[in-house]
């Protein structure tokens, strides 16, 4: 079991004749996904990789291929025409890698899903693998060992810090989700929760946060309300960011003193959510929260 | 991005939204010439600085004459202002707007801004005006009316009316309000705004509302789509290595430390720039070189790391997916080649094609120092510095 996506899920990638689409696309086939179409206006006919066949619309693609999920990877001024495309098509599962899509474009694309079945993760986010089985977005390939833990972040590069402080612990991934860095995002922290508290097979998560927003708060205090016995770990990123800058992500900027690491830090501790101090230590830390929970046997993979 | 005052009025004017008359100016002599314009016989000299708190900072002078335009014109150019937000260094004045005075009755705050949260458009209006809004949102948020703004219909009068009675706006102020708050909405959503703001929002003995300040922000993101903007864009407002680095399109930010950092992705920049504060020293930026990064747009962050005097050595940290480790390598043996690196370099790859990019490095000939984790390489570059 897994979240969200496994191996038998069908995948199309919208902009897969791109540089970025087509080298990530390669990627994911390789993992096993089942990336059984793409489409780019106007290339529709082509094959690429394989005999992956390109269509110029997501609803010819649905249809020839039967797919449930779609991977965006377009430059920014076309994503969120892109989402709305897949989510008019459709699509159960939307995941678009896009970085530095305006936002104002979000926020339509917000108020367009509501009440649409379509479940969008991202934008400007690394996508999600659901470990030996499949991905959909640019989470390397190499780092994931099957096990039980859980992982969400607001972060890229940090969610593969995570895997792999877990994986140097003896622990292992049902499924990681990077749900991105931006303000208005398809998908937060409580949703995939959700999804892992239902998942028989995650017996813990480690949820990634940074500086900036209140999402992290807000999960904690959901965990400590839902989560039951599964225990949930954190690391926090940005403890020297200073005020008032814009550390790279848009959502990212401590405002009005508000949204520093240290006050997310004490408030998911006083939820009772251990918060690591370093990423080398989200391995530790889970394996502490796992030890106290009794599940630590059950969560080792050597 | 940031604009300037008397640019934001600009496009007020634009929208419909009453202003204070008034103009930019560069000299003395054209501070005199634009309060020539003016009614009088009192005039408003304001800095303009990429900064909020001028006022109690010494940056807004009020004149009763002419000649005193003058002096404080004379005052403030070239002058350094610190702020609350400008840090201890300060920003100097090289710019003025100078306005009519106009006689103040009440002042109220009112702004606009994206929420994440609610994925909309919010309305903050207060009659607590002309004081930190922080301030007020921390010690009393109740005197703070918001209004969350759907899309697919704009701002509705109610929704300005509810505002102007939380207030305590009468009938013919609340007109007035409407077609201010009307003209901000319009005005963020056409030109991409991040933040439109008016702080005081001022009514005047003579019962009009005009807006004394305004602060208008855009959304990077969205410059793409606005290009008359960029020549609004004030460069001496920002650092000159900001500055290069928004031509290599990386996120870099300046910091006080002494250990240049290069990292893939914010998140794991943030977390590397903590990692050296944990093992005891202090990174000297944050940068972060983004996804799709090409060898020329690495080496190019790699001459911002070294044009820092302060910087005693370099840790990049990098984690790749969407970045190919091989093409980070590249990017470090080109840099180094073209600008010389003389300060301890520790590099630590992970991710798609880490070997390659490894190999390229250790077949470069140059003195790199790897490192197996991030840990690692923080503890690695700290030893190195000191020694």
């Amino acid at each position: 079991m897994s979240i969200l996506i496994n191996k038998d899920t069908k995948i199309i990638v919208q902009g897969i004749t791109g540089g970025q689409g087509l080298f990530h696309s390669r990627q994911m086939m390789d993992y096993g996904a089942k990336v059984v179409g793409g489409v780019t206006p106007g290339k529709g006919g082509q094959t690429v990789l394989d005999n992956v066949p390109v269509f110029n619309t997501v609803v010819e693609a649905k249809e020839a291929t039967g797919a449930t999920a779609s991977l965006i990877s377009v430059p920014p001024p076309f994503a969120a025409d892109s989402i709305l495309e897949a989510v008019d098509a459709g699509m159960e599962l939307v995941v678009c890698i896009t970085e530095g899509i305006p936002i104002l474009d979000m926020l339509q694309v917000k108020n367009y899903m509501a009440g649409k079945k379509t479940r969008l993760i991202g934008p400007n986010c690394p996508g999600l693998i659901t470990t030996d089985e499949s991905k959909m977005g640019i989470i390397p390939n190499t780092i994931c060992k099957k096990g039980h833990v859980g992982v969400v972040s607001r972060s890229g590069t940090l969610t593969y810090e995570a895997v792999a402080s877990l994986v140097e612990q003896g622990l292992g991934v049902t499924t990681a989700v990077g749900i991105g860095g931006d303000p208005v995002k398809g998908t937060d922290f409580i949703d995939v929760m959700k999804e892992f508290k239902n998942d028989p097979d995650t017996y813990a998560v480690v949820m990634i946060g940074e500086i900036g927003g209140s999402g992290e708060e807000t999960a904690a205090a959901w965990i400590k309300e839902n989560m039951g016995d599964k225990p949930v770990t954190a690391f926090i990123a940005g403890r020297t960011a200073p005020p008032g800058k814009r550390m790279g992500h848009a959502g990212a900027i401590i405002s009005g003193g508000k949204g520093t690491a240290a006050e997310k830090t004490a408030v998911l501790e006083s939820f009772g959510i251990k918060v690591a101090e370093t990423p080398n230590k989200i391995g530790e830390t889970m394996v502490a929260a796992l030890k106290k929970a009794g599940l630590l046997e059950k969560c080792l993979t050597k | 991005m940031k604009i300037h005052e008397y640019q934001a009025v600009e496009f007020f004017r634009q929208y419909g939204i009453a202003t204070a008359k008034g103009a930019p100016a560069f000299t003395p002599d054209e501070a005199v010439e634009v309060a020539k314009t003016l009614p009088g016989p009192v005039y408003v000299v304001k800095a303009q600085i990429h900064s909020g708190g001028r006022g109690k900072a010494g940056g807004v002078k009020i004149a009763k004459s002419l000649d005193e335009v003058r002096t404080y014109a004379s005052q403030l150019l070239g002058a350094t202002l610190v702020t609350k937000q400008t840090g201890p260094e300060g920003k100097q004045v090289n710019r003025l707007f100078i306005t009519e005075g106009v006689d103040i009755e009440k002042e109220y705050y009112v702004s606009f801004a994206v929420d994440g949260a609610t994925a909309r458009v919010v309305m903050m209006a207060s009659a607590e005006g002309g004081t930190e809004i922080e301030e007020v949102a921390a010690n009393t948020p109740e005197k703070i009316v918001k209004e969350y703004i759907d899309p697919t219909v704009g701002i509705r009068g109610y929704q300005a009316r509810h505002a102007a009675g939380m207030l305590g706006l009468d009938g013919d102020e609340t007109k007035q309000f409407i077609k201010i708050v009307t003209g901000m909405y319009r005005l963020f959503m056409a030109m991409d705004c991040s933040l439109v703001e008016i702080n005081p929002l001022a009514k005047l003995k003579d019962g009009r509302m005009v807006a004394i300040d305004a602060k208008v922000n855009f959304d990077d993101n969205a410059l793409f789509r606005h290009k008359e903007l960029e020549e609004l864009r004030d460069v001496t407002e920002e650092d000159p290595k900001e500055v290069e680095a928004h031509k290599y399109d990386l996120n870099y930010i300046p910091l006080k430390g002494n250990i240049g950092c290069m990292v893939n992705g914010a998140g794991l920049a943030m977390a590397t720039m903590d990692i050296i504060k944990y093992f005891g020293a202090a990174p000297a930026n944050f940068l972060d070189c983004g996804g799709g990064a090409t060898a020329e747009k690495v080496a190019g962050a790699f001459e911002i790391l070294l044009s820092d005097k302060e910087v005693k050595g370099i840790m990049v940290n990098i984690f790749g997916g969407i970045m190919k480790c091989d093409v980070i390598a590249e990017g470090i043996v080109e840099a180094s080649r073209q600008v010389g690196v003389k300060v301890p370099l520790v590099v630590r790859l992970e991710g798609t094609n880490a070997e390659k990019g490894k190999e390229i490095l250790s077949s470069s000939g140059l003195n790199i120092t790897p490192a197996d984790s991030m840990a690692d390489a923080a503890q690695k570059i700290i030893a190195l510095i000191k020694a």
